[in-house]
Order: C-alpha cells, then sequence, then structure tokens
C-alpha cells in the first residue's frame, strides 16, 4: 500500500508543478497511513533521482529506459503500467500538465480506471477521498467520488502549495521495464519555438490585457487609450490573439507568456486557469467584467462589475485627471 | 480518407448558471446551447482535409435529443453524415464512460482519422480523445494546430506549454484532439443548411456502461483572495479603483 506521485521532467529539469503533486501525494499518504513513492522516468535520471530524494518522500523510483529519453504516450503508458501493476498503490498522482494530459487518459484506461483530472482540491470524508474539480472554466466547483483503486489524478497547477526540499534524503530504487520499440508510434521531432518575440511582457511593470469581451476588433482602441493612459504595455486572452486581431507575442497564459507586473487589468476577461496561470504572479490584479460571477474575480484585488464599454471611458478619464 | 469528428453540445459561452434545487447538477431550463469551441475547429480541420484530399466526414455526438441542432449545423456546415448516440440529460458519470459510449459507435466505422476538440467547456476533463485512441487501439496526438496527412502517416503540429511547439508523426489510424484557433471557421450557408435536411443522422442508443466516479455535489466556487469589488454607476466606480490604485497598492 503507498501513494505514488509521478514527477515530470524535460530536458534534464523538474517541472515545478512536479512538487506541487508530490505534496498532495505527502496529503494523501499522511491521510491514509500509507508511504510515498515517487517515481523520475526518463532517459537517464540519476541526478534528477537524487535531487527529487530531497522532497521527503519514502522512497524515489528511478525508472530508466532509452525509449523513454523522448516522450512518447505509448513509451510512458508502458512503462508506467508495468510501475502501477508492480507497486500497486492506492493513489497515483500526476501534475496537470500538456505531457500528462497526453497520456495520463491512455494510461487510466489501460487500468481500466477513470483519471480525475485537474483537481484543483481534495478532502477527507468518513475515509474517502472527495475530489473537487472545476466545471464550466472555473464557473462551477464540483465534488467527485468513487475514483476506487488506484485512484488516479492530477492537479491543477498552483492550486496546491509545493512541497519543499529538506535536509534528508530517501532511498533511491531502480525499476526495469520492459518497453519494445514496436509499441512506440509516434515519432517525436525536437520540439521548437516560432519567431523570436519582439517584446517581453514579462519584464513589463503594467498591463492591460484585452479578452473576447471586447466584441470585436475595431474596438481595441479603447484598450490602447486605456494602456496608453496608464503607461501599460498591452496583453490579451488566447483568443483575441488567436483571432490574429493582435499579435501572439502578447498572449499571456499557459499557452502564451508568464508575467508578473505591479498592476494587471484584465478587461473582459473570463479568468479560465490557462490564462489565470500565465498572470497569478501579478502583485495587484484588477478586473473588469460585465458578469459578477466571472472567476477573474477571485483572483483580482479590485473589480468593476461592468459593462467594458462604458466603464473603460470613465476610468481613462480619471486616471488622466490623477496623472495630470 | 474518412474522418470522424466528435462534436459536444454544451451550454453557451455567457449562460447564467444556476445549480438544481438537490445541488445534483445545473438546473438547466433556461440554458441555451451551442456547438463546444474546439470541436468547432475539429470539424473546420476535417473540411479542410476532405475538400484537399477527398472522402467523407462524419459526425459523432452523444447527448439528448437536444444536440441534434448542433449536429443539424456541423452538416449544414458540410459534414456529410451523422451518428447521434442518444443518452439521458445530465452529467455522465466520468469521461471514461462516456468514452466507451463513443468508442462504441466508432468501432464499426474504421475510420482513418477521428478528430475531437481537446477539451469540452462544460466538463472540461481534456480526456475523450486519449480515450478513445487506447480503447481503439489507434495511435493518437493531443492539442494539435496542423495536419499534414501522407499516405499511411499523419505529421502534427503540437503545442507544448511557454510558446513550444513540437512536431510528432503517427501512423494512422490516428486520433487527433484539436486546438481552438487553428483555422478560420466558416459560416453555414444558405444552400448547407438546405441540404443538410436530407442528410442521414443515424439514431443509436447508448451501450449501458458503468461509470466509475460520480459527481455528488455542484456549486458556486468560494473566493479564495479578499477583492474588493466596485459595482455602481461606471464613474463612481472609476473613482473609487482609481483611489484605490492610489492610495492603498500605490501603483498610480
Ligand atoms: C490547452 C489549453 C491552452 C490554453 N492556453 C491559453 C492561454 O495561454 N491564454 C489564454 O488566455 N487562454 C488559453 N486557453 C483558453 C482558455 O481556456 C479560455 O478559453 C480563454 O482564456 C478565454 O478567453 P476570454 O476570457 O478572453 O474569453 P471568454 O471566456 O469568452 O470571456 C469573455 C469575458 O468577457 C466578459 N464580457 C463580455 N462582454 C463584456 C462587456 N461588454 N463588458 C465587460 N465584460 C464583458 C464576459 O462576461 C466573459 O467573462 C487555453 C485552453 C486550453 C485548453
Ligand atoms: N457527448 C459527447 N459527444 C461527442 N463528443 C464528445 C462528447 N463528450 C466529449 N466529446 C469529445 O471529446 C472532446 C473532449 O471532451 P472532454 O474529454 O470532456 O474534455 C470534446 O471536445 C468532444 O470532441
Amino acid at each position: 500500500m503507498s501513494v505514488l506521485v509521478v514527477l515530470e521532467q524535460r530536458g534534464g529539469k523538474w517541472n515545478r508543478q512536479s512538487f506541487e503533486a508530490l505534496a498532495v501525494g505527502q496529503r494523501m499518504a499522511e491521510a491514509a497511513s500509507t508511504n510515498l513513492q515517487a517515481v523520475a522516468m526518463g532517459g537517464s535520471v540519476d541526478a534528477l533521482a537524487r535531487e527529487a530524494a530531497a522532497y521527503g518522500a519514502d522512497k524515489v523510483i528511478a525508472l530508466e529506459h532509452p525509449l523513454l529519453n523522448e516522450y512518447t504516450p505509448d513509451g510512458y503508458t508502458a512503462a508506467l503500467e508495468q510501475l502501477i501493476r508492480d507497486i500497486n498503490p492506492t493513489t497515483v498522482v500526476f501534475p496537470h500538465t500538456y505531457q500528462v494530459r497526453d497520456f495520463g487518459p491512455k494510461l487510466a484506461t489501460r487500468l481500466g480506471q477513470p483519471f480525475v483530472s485537474d483537481v484543483v482540491d481534495i478532502r477527507v470524508e468518513s475515509g474517502h477521498p472527495v475530489f473537487v474539480r472545476q466545471l464550466f472554466q472555473g464557473k462551477m466547483n464540483a465534488d467527485v467520488e468513487g475514483a476506487g483503486a488506484p485512484a488516479l489524478l492530477s492537479v491543477q497547477a498552483g492550486a496546491f502549495r509545493a512541497a519543499q526540499a529538506g535536509s534528508s534524503a530517501s532511498p533511491i530504487e531502480r525499476f526495469e521495464a520492459k518497453i519494445d520499440p514496436g509499441q512506440v508510434r509516434s515519432r517525436p521531432e525536437a520540439p521548437f519555438r516560432e519567431g523570436q518575440r519582439s517584446i517581453d511582457l514579462g519584464a513589463a511593470e503594467m498591463i492591460v490585457s484585452v479578452g473576447r469581451g471586447i466584441g470585436e476588433k475595431e474596438n481595441l482602441g479603447l484598450v490602447e487609450q486605456l494602456a496608453e493612459a496608464l503607461g501599460a504595455e498591452l496583453a490579451a486572452s488566447r483568443p483575441i490573439c488567436d483571432s490574429g486581431w493582435l499579435p501572439m507575442e502578447r498572449q499571456v497564459g499557459s499557452s502564451g507568456q508568464t508575467v508578473s507586473p505591479k498592476v494587471y487589468v484584465a478587461v473582459g476577461i473570463s479568468g479560465a486557469i490557462q490564462h489565470l496561470v500565465g498572470m497569478k504572479g501579478s502583485k495587484t490584479v484588477v478586473a473588469i467584467n460585465k458578469d459578477e460571477s466571472a472567476p477573474i474575480f477571485e483572483s483580482a484585488d479590485y473589480g468593476i462589475v461592468g459593462d467594458l464599454f462604458e466603464v473603460l471611458p470613465a476610468l481613462i478619464e480619471e486616471i488622466k485627471k490623477v496623472k495630470a | 480518407m474518412k474522418i470522424i469528428v466528435s462534436v459536444k453540445q454544451v451550454p453557451a459561452r455567457d449562460s447564467a448558471l444556476r445549480v438544481n434545487d438537490d445541488g445534483s447538477w445545473l438546473d438547466q431550463s433556461d440554458l441555451t446551447y451551442e456547438m463546444n469551441e474546439p470541436d468547432a475547429y475539429a470539424l473546420e480541420e476535417a473540411l479542410q482535409l476532405k475538400e484537399k484530399l477527398g472522402g467523407e466526414v462524419v459526425v459523432l455526438c452523444a447527448g439528448p435529443q437536444r444536440v441534434q441542432q448542433t449536429i443539424r449545423e456541423a452538416l449544414a456546415k458540410g459534414a456529410d453524415r451523422a451518428i447521434h448516440v442518444e443518452m439521458d440529460e445530465g452529467a455522465y458519470g466520468d469521461a471514461l464512460a462516456v468514452g466507451r459510449i463513443l468508442a462504441n459507435a466508432l468501432q464499426p466505422e474504421s475510420p482513418d482519422l477521428v478528430l475531437t476538440g481537446l477539451q469540452s467547456d462544460d466538463m472540461g476533463y481534456g480526456q475523450t480523445g486519449v480515450i478513445l485512441a487506447e480503447l481503439l487501439g489507434y495511435a493518437h496526438a493531443t492539442i494539435v494546430m496542423e495536419v499534414e496527412p501522407a499516405g499511411d502517416s499523419v505529421r502534427v503540429k503540437r503545442e507544448l506549454e511557454d510558446g513550444w511547439y513540437q512536431n510528432v508523426v503517427l501512423p494512422l489510424p490516428a486520433v487527433l484532439t484539436i486546438q481552438s484557433g487553428i483555422k478560420k471557421l466558416r459560416y453555414a450557408t444558405l444552400m448547407g443548411i438546405k441540404k443538410a435536411k436530407a442528410k442521414e443522422i443515424r439514431v443509436i442508443s447508448a451501450a449501458r456502461v458503468e461509470a466509475g466516479t460520480s459527481i455528488e455535489r455542484v456549486y458556486l466556487p468560494q473566493k479564495s483572495k479578499q477583492s474588493q469589488i466596485f459595482s455602481g454607476e461606471p464613474k463612481q466606480a472609476a473613482q473609487q479603483l482609481v483611489e484605490k490604485l492610489r492610495f492603498e497598492a500605490r501603483v498610480l
């Protein structure tokens, strides 16, 4: 009996979300009085496993195979299926990363289990875990029960505080997985980035960010005026960049830039998690949205509930007044 | 090339969401519905592939009677025919249960390519396409931005985090989960809407599958951060905000 945490690395560096998953694993192992194991997987993971050994697991498993050097859903699923069948954990915790989205449901299906994805909170009620997931892009929460054993879950970025490295080191154990080259069907090429970014939003002190609430490209002038009045950089949610209304390099979020300005003004942005992960490091968040239940208000220090087409002109005027 | 596109009908993005009386699910009485956004892009990709390579686009949609409106929309945009798997209203356990239902309907079709959206706007599992691939024994790729078939394989551009991408080559048949925004969406033409009336929608009843997990309760999220919200007259709210930004946050 144990709780297993699947850590994620790329290019020999741990993804920080791994340690959030580890913290969740710790909590679940304590609640069930079982031990905690963490698995480091890849082509060669010696250094990574040693690093992970400082984070308080009872054991770190080094799962190495030449076919795990590059991530493929077939390779990862095959290797983890063998490990899970071997150690038979009660719970397996993953970080909810793009990579886990790619193989987690496959692995769970192979094991005949549901995958409780993108969990934001966990309660234990009469000995059973209740997993909280978001529905409707964060507008609603749901309590999910009956995940069975092993319960397979992934945790949302930023929903849990990450485990911290300590001074003691857990033992490291190797696990031999058998993967046949014929099992791995996809051929990944080298990851790449598109073009040079000409603006670094990451360094901006103030950002005005616009979302689909702006309605039409022609209306962008209004947010530009706000940005100008504040002396802020202009940024956007994904749909605005998808539509080509602003260049891709101005997109904030999990697939865009990560920003941490002193002030982030979100105009007509609903506050989906993929957007929030890109801006939650902002010192002060201001939200302007006509829907008082928009999730963005949960992350905002200040908010105005109202129609942006009425609020922005008034706000621009006020800012100009105090700056004059 | 035979392409199946799985299309889900979800509550419209601007719906006011209310929990029903016993807190078990939404009050559905005043919801309006639309096609799940990434699924519209999956459909667009399928239609463009067909225009380039020939073949057939089949729409697969599971849900109650009301989803036929979304199916008609897909047919009006140019899909050739549809399979409607009839299911009851409400939340259906988990993604694996829905995946099994869809896989049962899909299996006899033996497609070359299955396109799904990367995530549903309502349940937000982000799983169904991957589950289908595993159940059907197909290769898969998620968060796909470009699709280039070449003989018996397909090369796709996947989105990774932080502005990174990766090309991956997969053997056919394959399942691809499509990201929003990859192509410009078409509108249904009047001609298309007319033609759609004559297209086949095969209705089959859902296979009985047991869900593992269940949704016990839905509720509005609790605010985690202390936010100060101003909701009065725009002018007054703007004044209050600017005052806070000057004297409390000290950023103006
Ligand atoms: C794998 C993946 C990666 C993603 N990556 C990103 C990413 O990097 N960045 C990103 O932003 N998104 C990303 N998304 C998309 C994300 O899930 C949301 O769909 C997106 O952020 C929504 O953008 P939005 O808030 O502008 O639009 P919507 O969700 O449509 O919200 C529009 C908001 O405007 C408000 N509004 C409408 N009219 C007015 C008005 N007149 N006045 C005031 N308010 C008004 C509405 O109340 C609503 O809250 C990703 C999704 C996935 C699945
Ligand atoms: N009931 C359904 N009918 C048709 N397609 C579905 C259904 N549920 C999910 N899908 C497909 O699976 C994708 C991912 O959904 P999900 O796993 O719920 O996030 C959606 O974008 C759809 O393409």
